[in-house]
């Protein structure tokens, strides 16, 4: 690999170097932006917020909410995984090549989940 | 220019921080890894969700211990927290409060296992075996699973203490624990569908 770079250098080095320089600060500049990420404090206070929807999930196990559990307890857990994607794995403040990973891998595993329950329900009979 | 580019970042390592997708390899790979595991964890879940009805015996309302899991995944969920406080740490460049967040972080997931070995040995004791019913084979295999993972982190996450003991944790290297940090928060947020799914919907 190393060869290789060298003939660059051999051939045009300075039009290659500054193409990289100017990628490179744009890289950079790119990265800096996306380490925007929230204070220790704010981690703290989603901490909280996490604990308290935590403590809501639990009590619907010891407080009867009939219909209502079941929708409630989804929406809960759903608001705990997108607080936790968003702040805590920075996907709020990261590339978006990184969000779409994750989600093309949930909505895989929703294919899966889907196929899963047609096999077994409808044609597995 | 585009082949300038891939050259220098190999020619750089792995913090060049000059790749063709303008993010770090180790991350974007990171990121497909975790992808993948949706895929794993999506499979073991949809297993569970089909064959929970299939049970003799113990049904799980009978067998599982709300108030013992609702305290583990407390420990879990603030693992998570530790895990940031202790990226935001060697960001800063203070590495001993780095150390001291990671140790908590790997001691919060060390609980959390230990209490999972606890939970299955008292499930056994129940007469809920791996071979009791399509049920508990489902359920085993998901949580079993998922302790594997926690353990791995625990793992890696001392060997990042260890590797900033040893002074090798250089400043340049903090993407490291970020990387990790990411699959701690991974396996928290499978933990996050497995409690509502499994343990608390009726």
């Amino acid at each position: 690999m190393s060869t290789t770079a060298t003939a660059h250098t051999d051939h045009s080095h300075d039009d290659h170097s500054h193409d990289v320089h100017a990628d490179v600060a744009h890289t950079d500049a790119a990265h800096a932006g996306a380490h925007k990420h929230p204070s220790d404090k704010n981690y703290v206070v989603i901490a909280l917020v996490l604990a308290a929807l935590t403590g809501l999930e639990v009590l619907t196990y010891f407080v009867d909410f009939g219909s209502a559990a079941k929708p409630s307890l989804l929406a809960m857990m759903a608001i705990k995984f997108v607080i936790v994607g968003a702040m805590f794995m920075h996907l709020k403040f990261d590339s978006k090549i990184f969000r779409r990973f994750l989600i093309t891998g949930i909505i895989l595993a929703g294919f899966c989940y889907t196929g899963m329950f047609l096999i077994f329900n409808f044609f597995g009979k | 220019m585009s082949s300038a580019v891939i050259e220098t970042h190999d020619d750089h390592g792995a913090h060049g921080h000059v790749t063709n997708t303008g993010q770090s390899n180790e991350k974007l790979a990171m990121w497909v890894f975790l992808g993948s595991e949706c895929l794993l964890f999506g499979g073991l879940i949809s297993t569970y969700l089909l064959y929970r009805s299939k049970t003799t015996g113990n049904k799980p309302k009978d067998v599982f211990d709300i108030p013992f899991t609702s305290v583990s995944s407390f420990i879990l969920l603030m693992s998570s927290l530790t895990m940031v406080l202790a990226l935001s740490a060697f960001q800063r460049r203070d590495q001993r409060l780095g150390r001291l967040w990671l140790t908590t972080t790997a001691t919060l997931g060390a609980m959390f296992v230990g209490g999972q070995v606890y939970e299955f040995r008292s499930f056994y004791k129940e007469g809920l075996g791996f071979t009791t019913s399509l049920f508990s084979s489902s359920f085993y295999v998901l949580t079993g699973f998922h302790g594997v993972h926690v353990t791995v982190g625990v793992i890696m996450l001392l060997s990042l203490v260890i590797m900033s003991r040893r002074g090798t944790l250089t400043p340049d290297k903090v993407e490291t624990v970020e990387i990790i940090g990411l699959y701690w928060h991974f396996v928290d947020i499978v933990w996050i569908l497995i409690f509502t799914v499994v343990y608390l919907i009726p």
